[in-house]
């Protein structure tokens, strides 16, 4: 038995996503990430149940644990009830929380996703909100996404939303006392840590990789390598 | 009514959805692509049903895409939905209903977790407390805002102005639906239908006259991903999964796709226009895609909404082969304009998809 294995089993979502696996490859199956990516959930599990430090280590420095794209289709189909997507939601944490995820190309991503979505949050109370989704980082937002990015104001008046506005209604401003609220759930749940912790983990990284870090954080968000597809 | 086949095994999966008083939360997603759709459904609810629907300003994301983006620790996201649930409680309701599925997923987990792991409940609650000095109940009930539809979708049918059927030729509309991973892949007895055979959006159609489609890929994730797609780097997975999907229905001819999720539509709705645009395929006829719906928007139709008042400009793959189909009329020239027909300079045109 490992230490970080013992680690990983505090997570809630290890206790109720793996309990006995067999090995049966039926997550591997339905999974549409191991369809484009070279990403096997049935190796993953297995990996943290033979509770292997060097292995576990291994994928939470890899690129591996971040080809998930969480839809959870794993869940339904396992014969043990198992969870392979909680599971690795329980290692992404880990791989955060240890500095390890500036290890991997896809795990440095961590730096925009963070960032833009802790920004959001506080700034705003949404995780996606018109203001800061840009046609520009969005080109598949098409030409009427330019149009309503463009023509903001007049087209959320014409589809009945309350952009901006005081009281109920869609993408309201949300009161300054409930972002408050927001930002102090954050301090005490660990958010702002993490902000913290993928901010100076990727500093080192980006001073290590030659770049300031903003370079580091649009080559995470635009780039990518051949090498993770399942061609 | 006597089921037989796959209607009978649809049919054992029902749910119990109170009638009245519910506690309504927003969707990230659906306010910012289809804001519309919840003016409509607020419009159906408590307009046309008489339904008691409350909503305070205080409310807030529930925290969901950040979280399945790592963005935010999981003590987090369950601390902002302790949040909602004090506002919930303050309020004096009880039945909530949320309009996202995302949200919908981690409602339903997050109260399972606490009912296994009670001192992770009591974690979320001192932790609540701490930051905002509010307290909460857990709901008694939780429904996603597709099930309101879905329960009373005969009422819906009896006010019907149009209905999914060729007006010209009297034939059933062929309508692909797509439930939303989140709905119930996890927690499958939570939702109508479970997730085999969800019925929430099936239901709908049926009542409404369409015919379901069933293909191959019909459970196949739209390929949101959350990080598969927020990054830029990564969307060729989301665009693949969309992809496998309109090759998967491609053959059965949909007339349109109806949705659960509020991502969704948006992307089956966005890919096909870069699938369009990258290699000239497009899914429908002469040029045009397979518009794709919130079953908001679909409900609004049938009642004889305005499709520009439910938002169907802002569709980028063109919406006008299914209102012709349907017989509901338009104004193509007041489809880009503003409120009191305030002039807006229209998009530009696709190369290879038609958008009106
Ligand atoms: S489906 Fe379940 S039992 Fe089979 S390999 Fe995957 S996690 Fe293990
Ligand atoms: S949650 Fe992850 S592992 Fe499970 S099916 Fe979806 S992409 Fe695959």
């Amino acid at each position: 038995m490992g230490k970080l294995y013992d680690r990983l089993a505090q997570d809630y979502r290890v206790k109720e996503g793996l309990r006995a696996c067999i090995n049966c490859g039926t997550c591997s199956a339905i999974c549409p990430a191991a369809e484009f990516y070279k990403y096997d959930p049935k190796t993953i599990m297995n990996i943290v149940q033979t509770r292997d430090d060097a292995q576990i280590e291994e994928l939470l420095k890899g690129d591996q644990i971040w080809y998930c794209g969480e839809c959870l289709s794993c869940v339904t189909r396992c014969p043990r009830k198992n969870a392979p997507g909680l599971v690795i939601m329980a290692l992404r944490s880990m791989s955060i929380d240890m500095g390890y995820f500036i290890e991997s190309e896809k795990g440095r991503q961590q730096l925009p996703l963070t960032r833009r979505m802790q920004n959001n949050i506080l700034n705003y109370g949404y995780c996606v909100y018109p203001r800061t989704f840009h046609y520009k980082d969005h080109p598949e937002y098409g030409t009427v996404g330019k149009w309503i990015n463009e023509n903001m104001e007049a087209v959320y008046e014409r589809l009945g939303a309350h952009l901006d506005q005081i009281g109920p209604g869609a993408l309201r401003k949300i009161p300054q006392e409930s972002l408050d609220e927001l930002k102090a759930i954050f301090d005490v749940t660990g958010a702002t840590h993490r902000m913290e912790v993928v901010e100076e983990a990727s500093k080192k990284m980006a001073e290590k990789m030659g770049m300031t870090l903003e370079e580091y954080e649009q080559q995470a968000f635009d780039e990518t390598s051949q090498e993770h597809l399942n061609l | 009514m006597i089921f037989q086949g796959k209607q009978k095994i649809w049919s054992e999966y029902q749910k119990d959805i109170p009638e009245d008083h519910y506690f309504y939360v927003r969707s990230c997603i659906r306010q910012s692509f289809f804001p519309a759709s919840e003016k409509t459904f607020l419009d159906i609810v408590k307009g046309e049903l008489g339904k008691d629907f409350f909503e305070t300003p205080h409310h807030t994301t529930c925290g969901g895409i950040a979280y399945h983006a790592e963005a935010v620790p999981q003590e987090t996201m369950m601390t902002i939905i302790a949040r909602q649930f004090a506002l919930m409680t303050e309020n004096g309701y009880e039945n909530y209903v949320c309009s996202c599925i995302t949200s919908f997923g981690l409602y339903t987990e997050v109260m399972e977790d606490w009912r296994e792991f009670p001192e992770l409940e009591a974690k979320i609650r001192e932790n609540l407390w701490k930051a905002t000095k509010r307290e909460f109940k857990v709901p008694k009930y939780l429904a996603h805002a597709s099930d309101i539809i879905y329960k009373f979708r005969n009422e819906i049918a009896e006010r019907a102005k149009f209905r999914l059927v060729n007006h010209k030729t009297g034939a059933p509309l062929k309508v692909v639906e797509h439930i939303g991973c989140h709905y119930s892949k996890m927690f499958p007895s939570k939702g109508v239908g479970g997730a085999e055979y969800p019925y929430v959006l099936a239901g709908m159609i049926e009542s409404w006259g369409g015919e379901v489609i069933d293909y191959p890929e019909r459970r196949h994730c739209c390929g949101f991903g959350f990080r598969q797609y927020l990054v830029k780097a990564n969307r060729g997975y989301s665009m693949s999964n969309t992809y496998k999907k309109f090759e998967s229905m491609e053959p059965f001819e949909p007339d349109m796709i109806i949705t659960n999720c509020p991502g969704c539509p948006y992307f089956l709705d966005r890919w096909q226009y870069v699938i369009a645009e990258q290699t000239g395929k497009t899914y429908g006829k002469d040029g045009y895609g397979i518009p794709v719906f919130t079953y908001e928007e679909v409900a609004g139709l049938v009642l004889g909404y305005d499709p520009w008042d439910l938002g169907l400009q802002t569709h980028q793959v063109a919406v006008e082969p299914l209102l012709d189909k349907m017989g509901v009329p338009y104004k193509p020239e007041e489809k880009y304009k503003g409120v009191g027909g305030k002039v807006i300079v229209p998009p530009e045109f696709p190369m290879n998809i038609k958008c009106c």
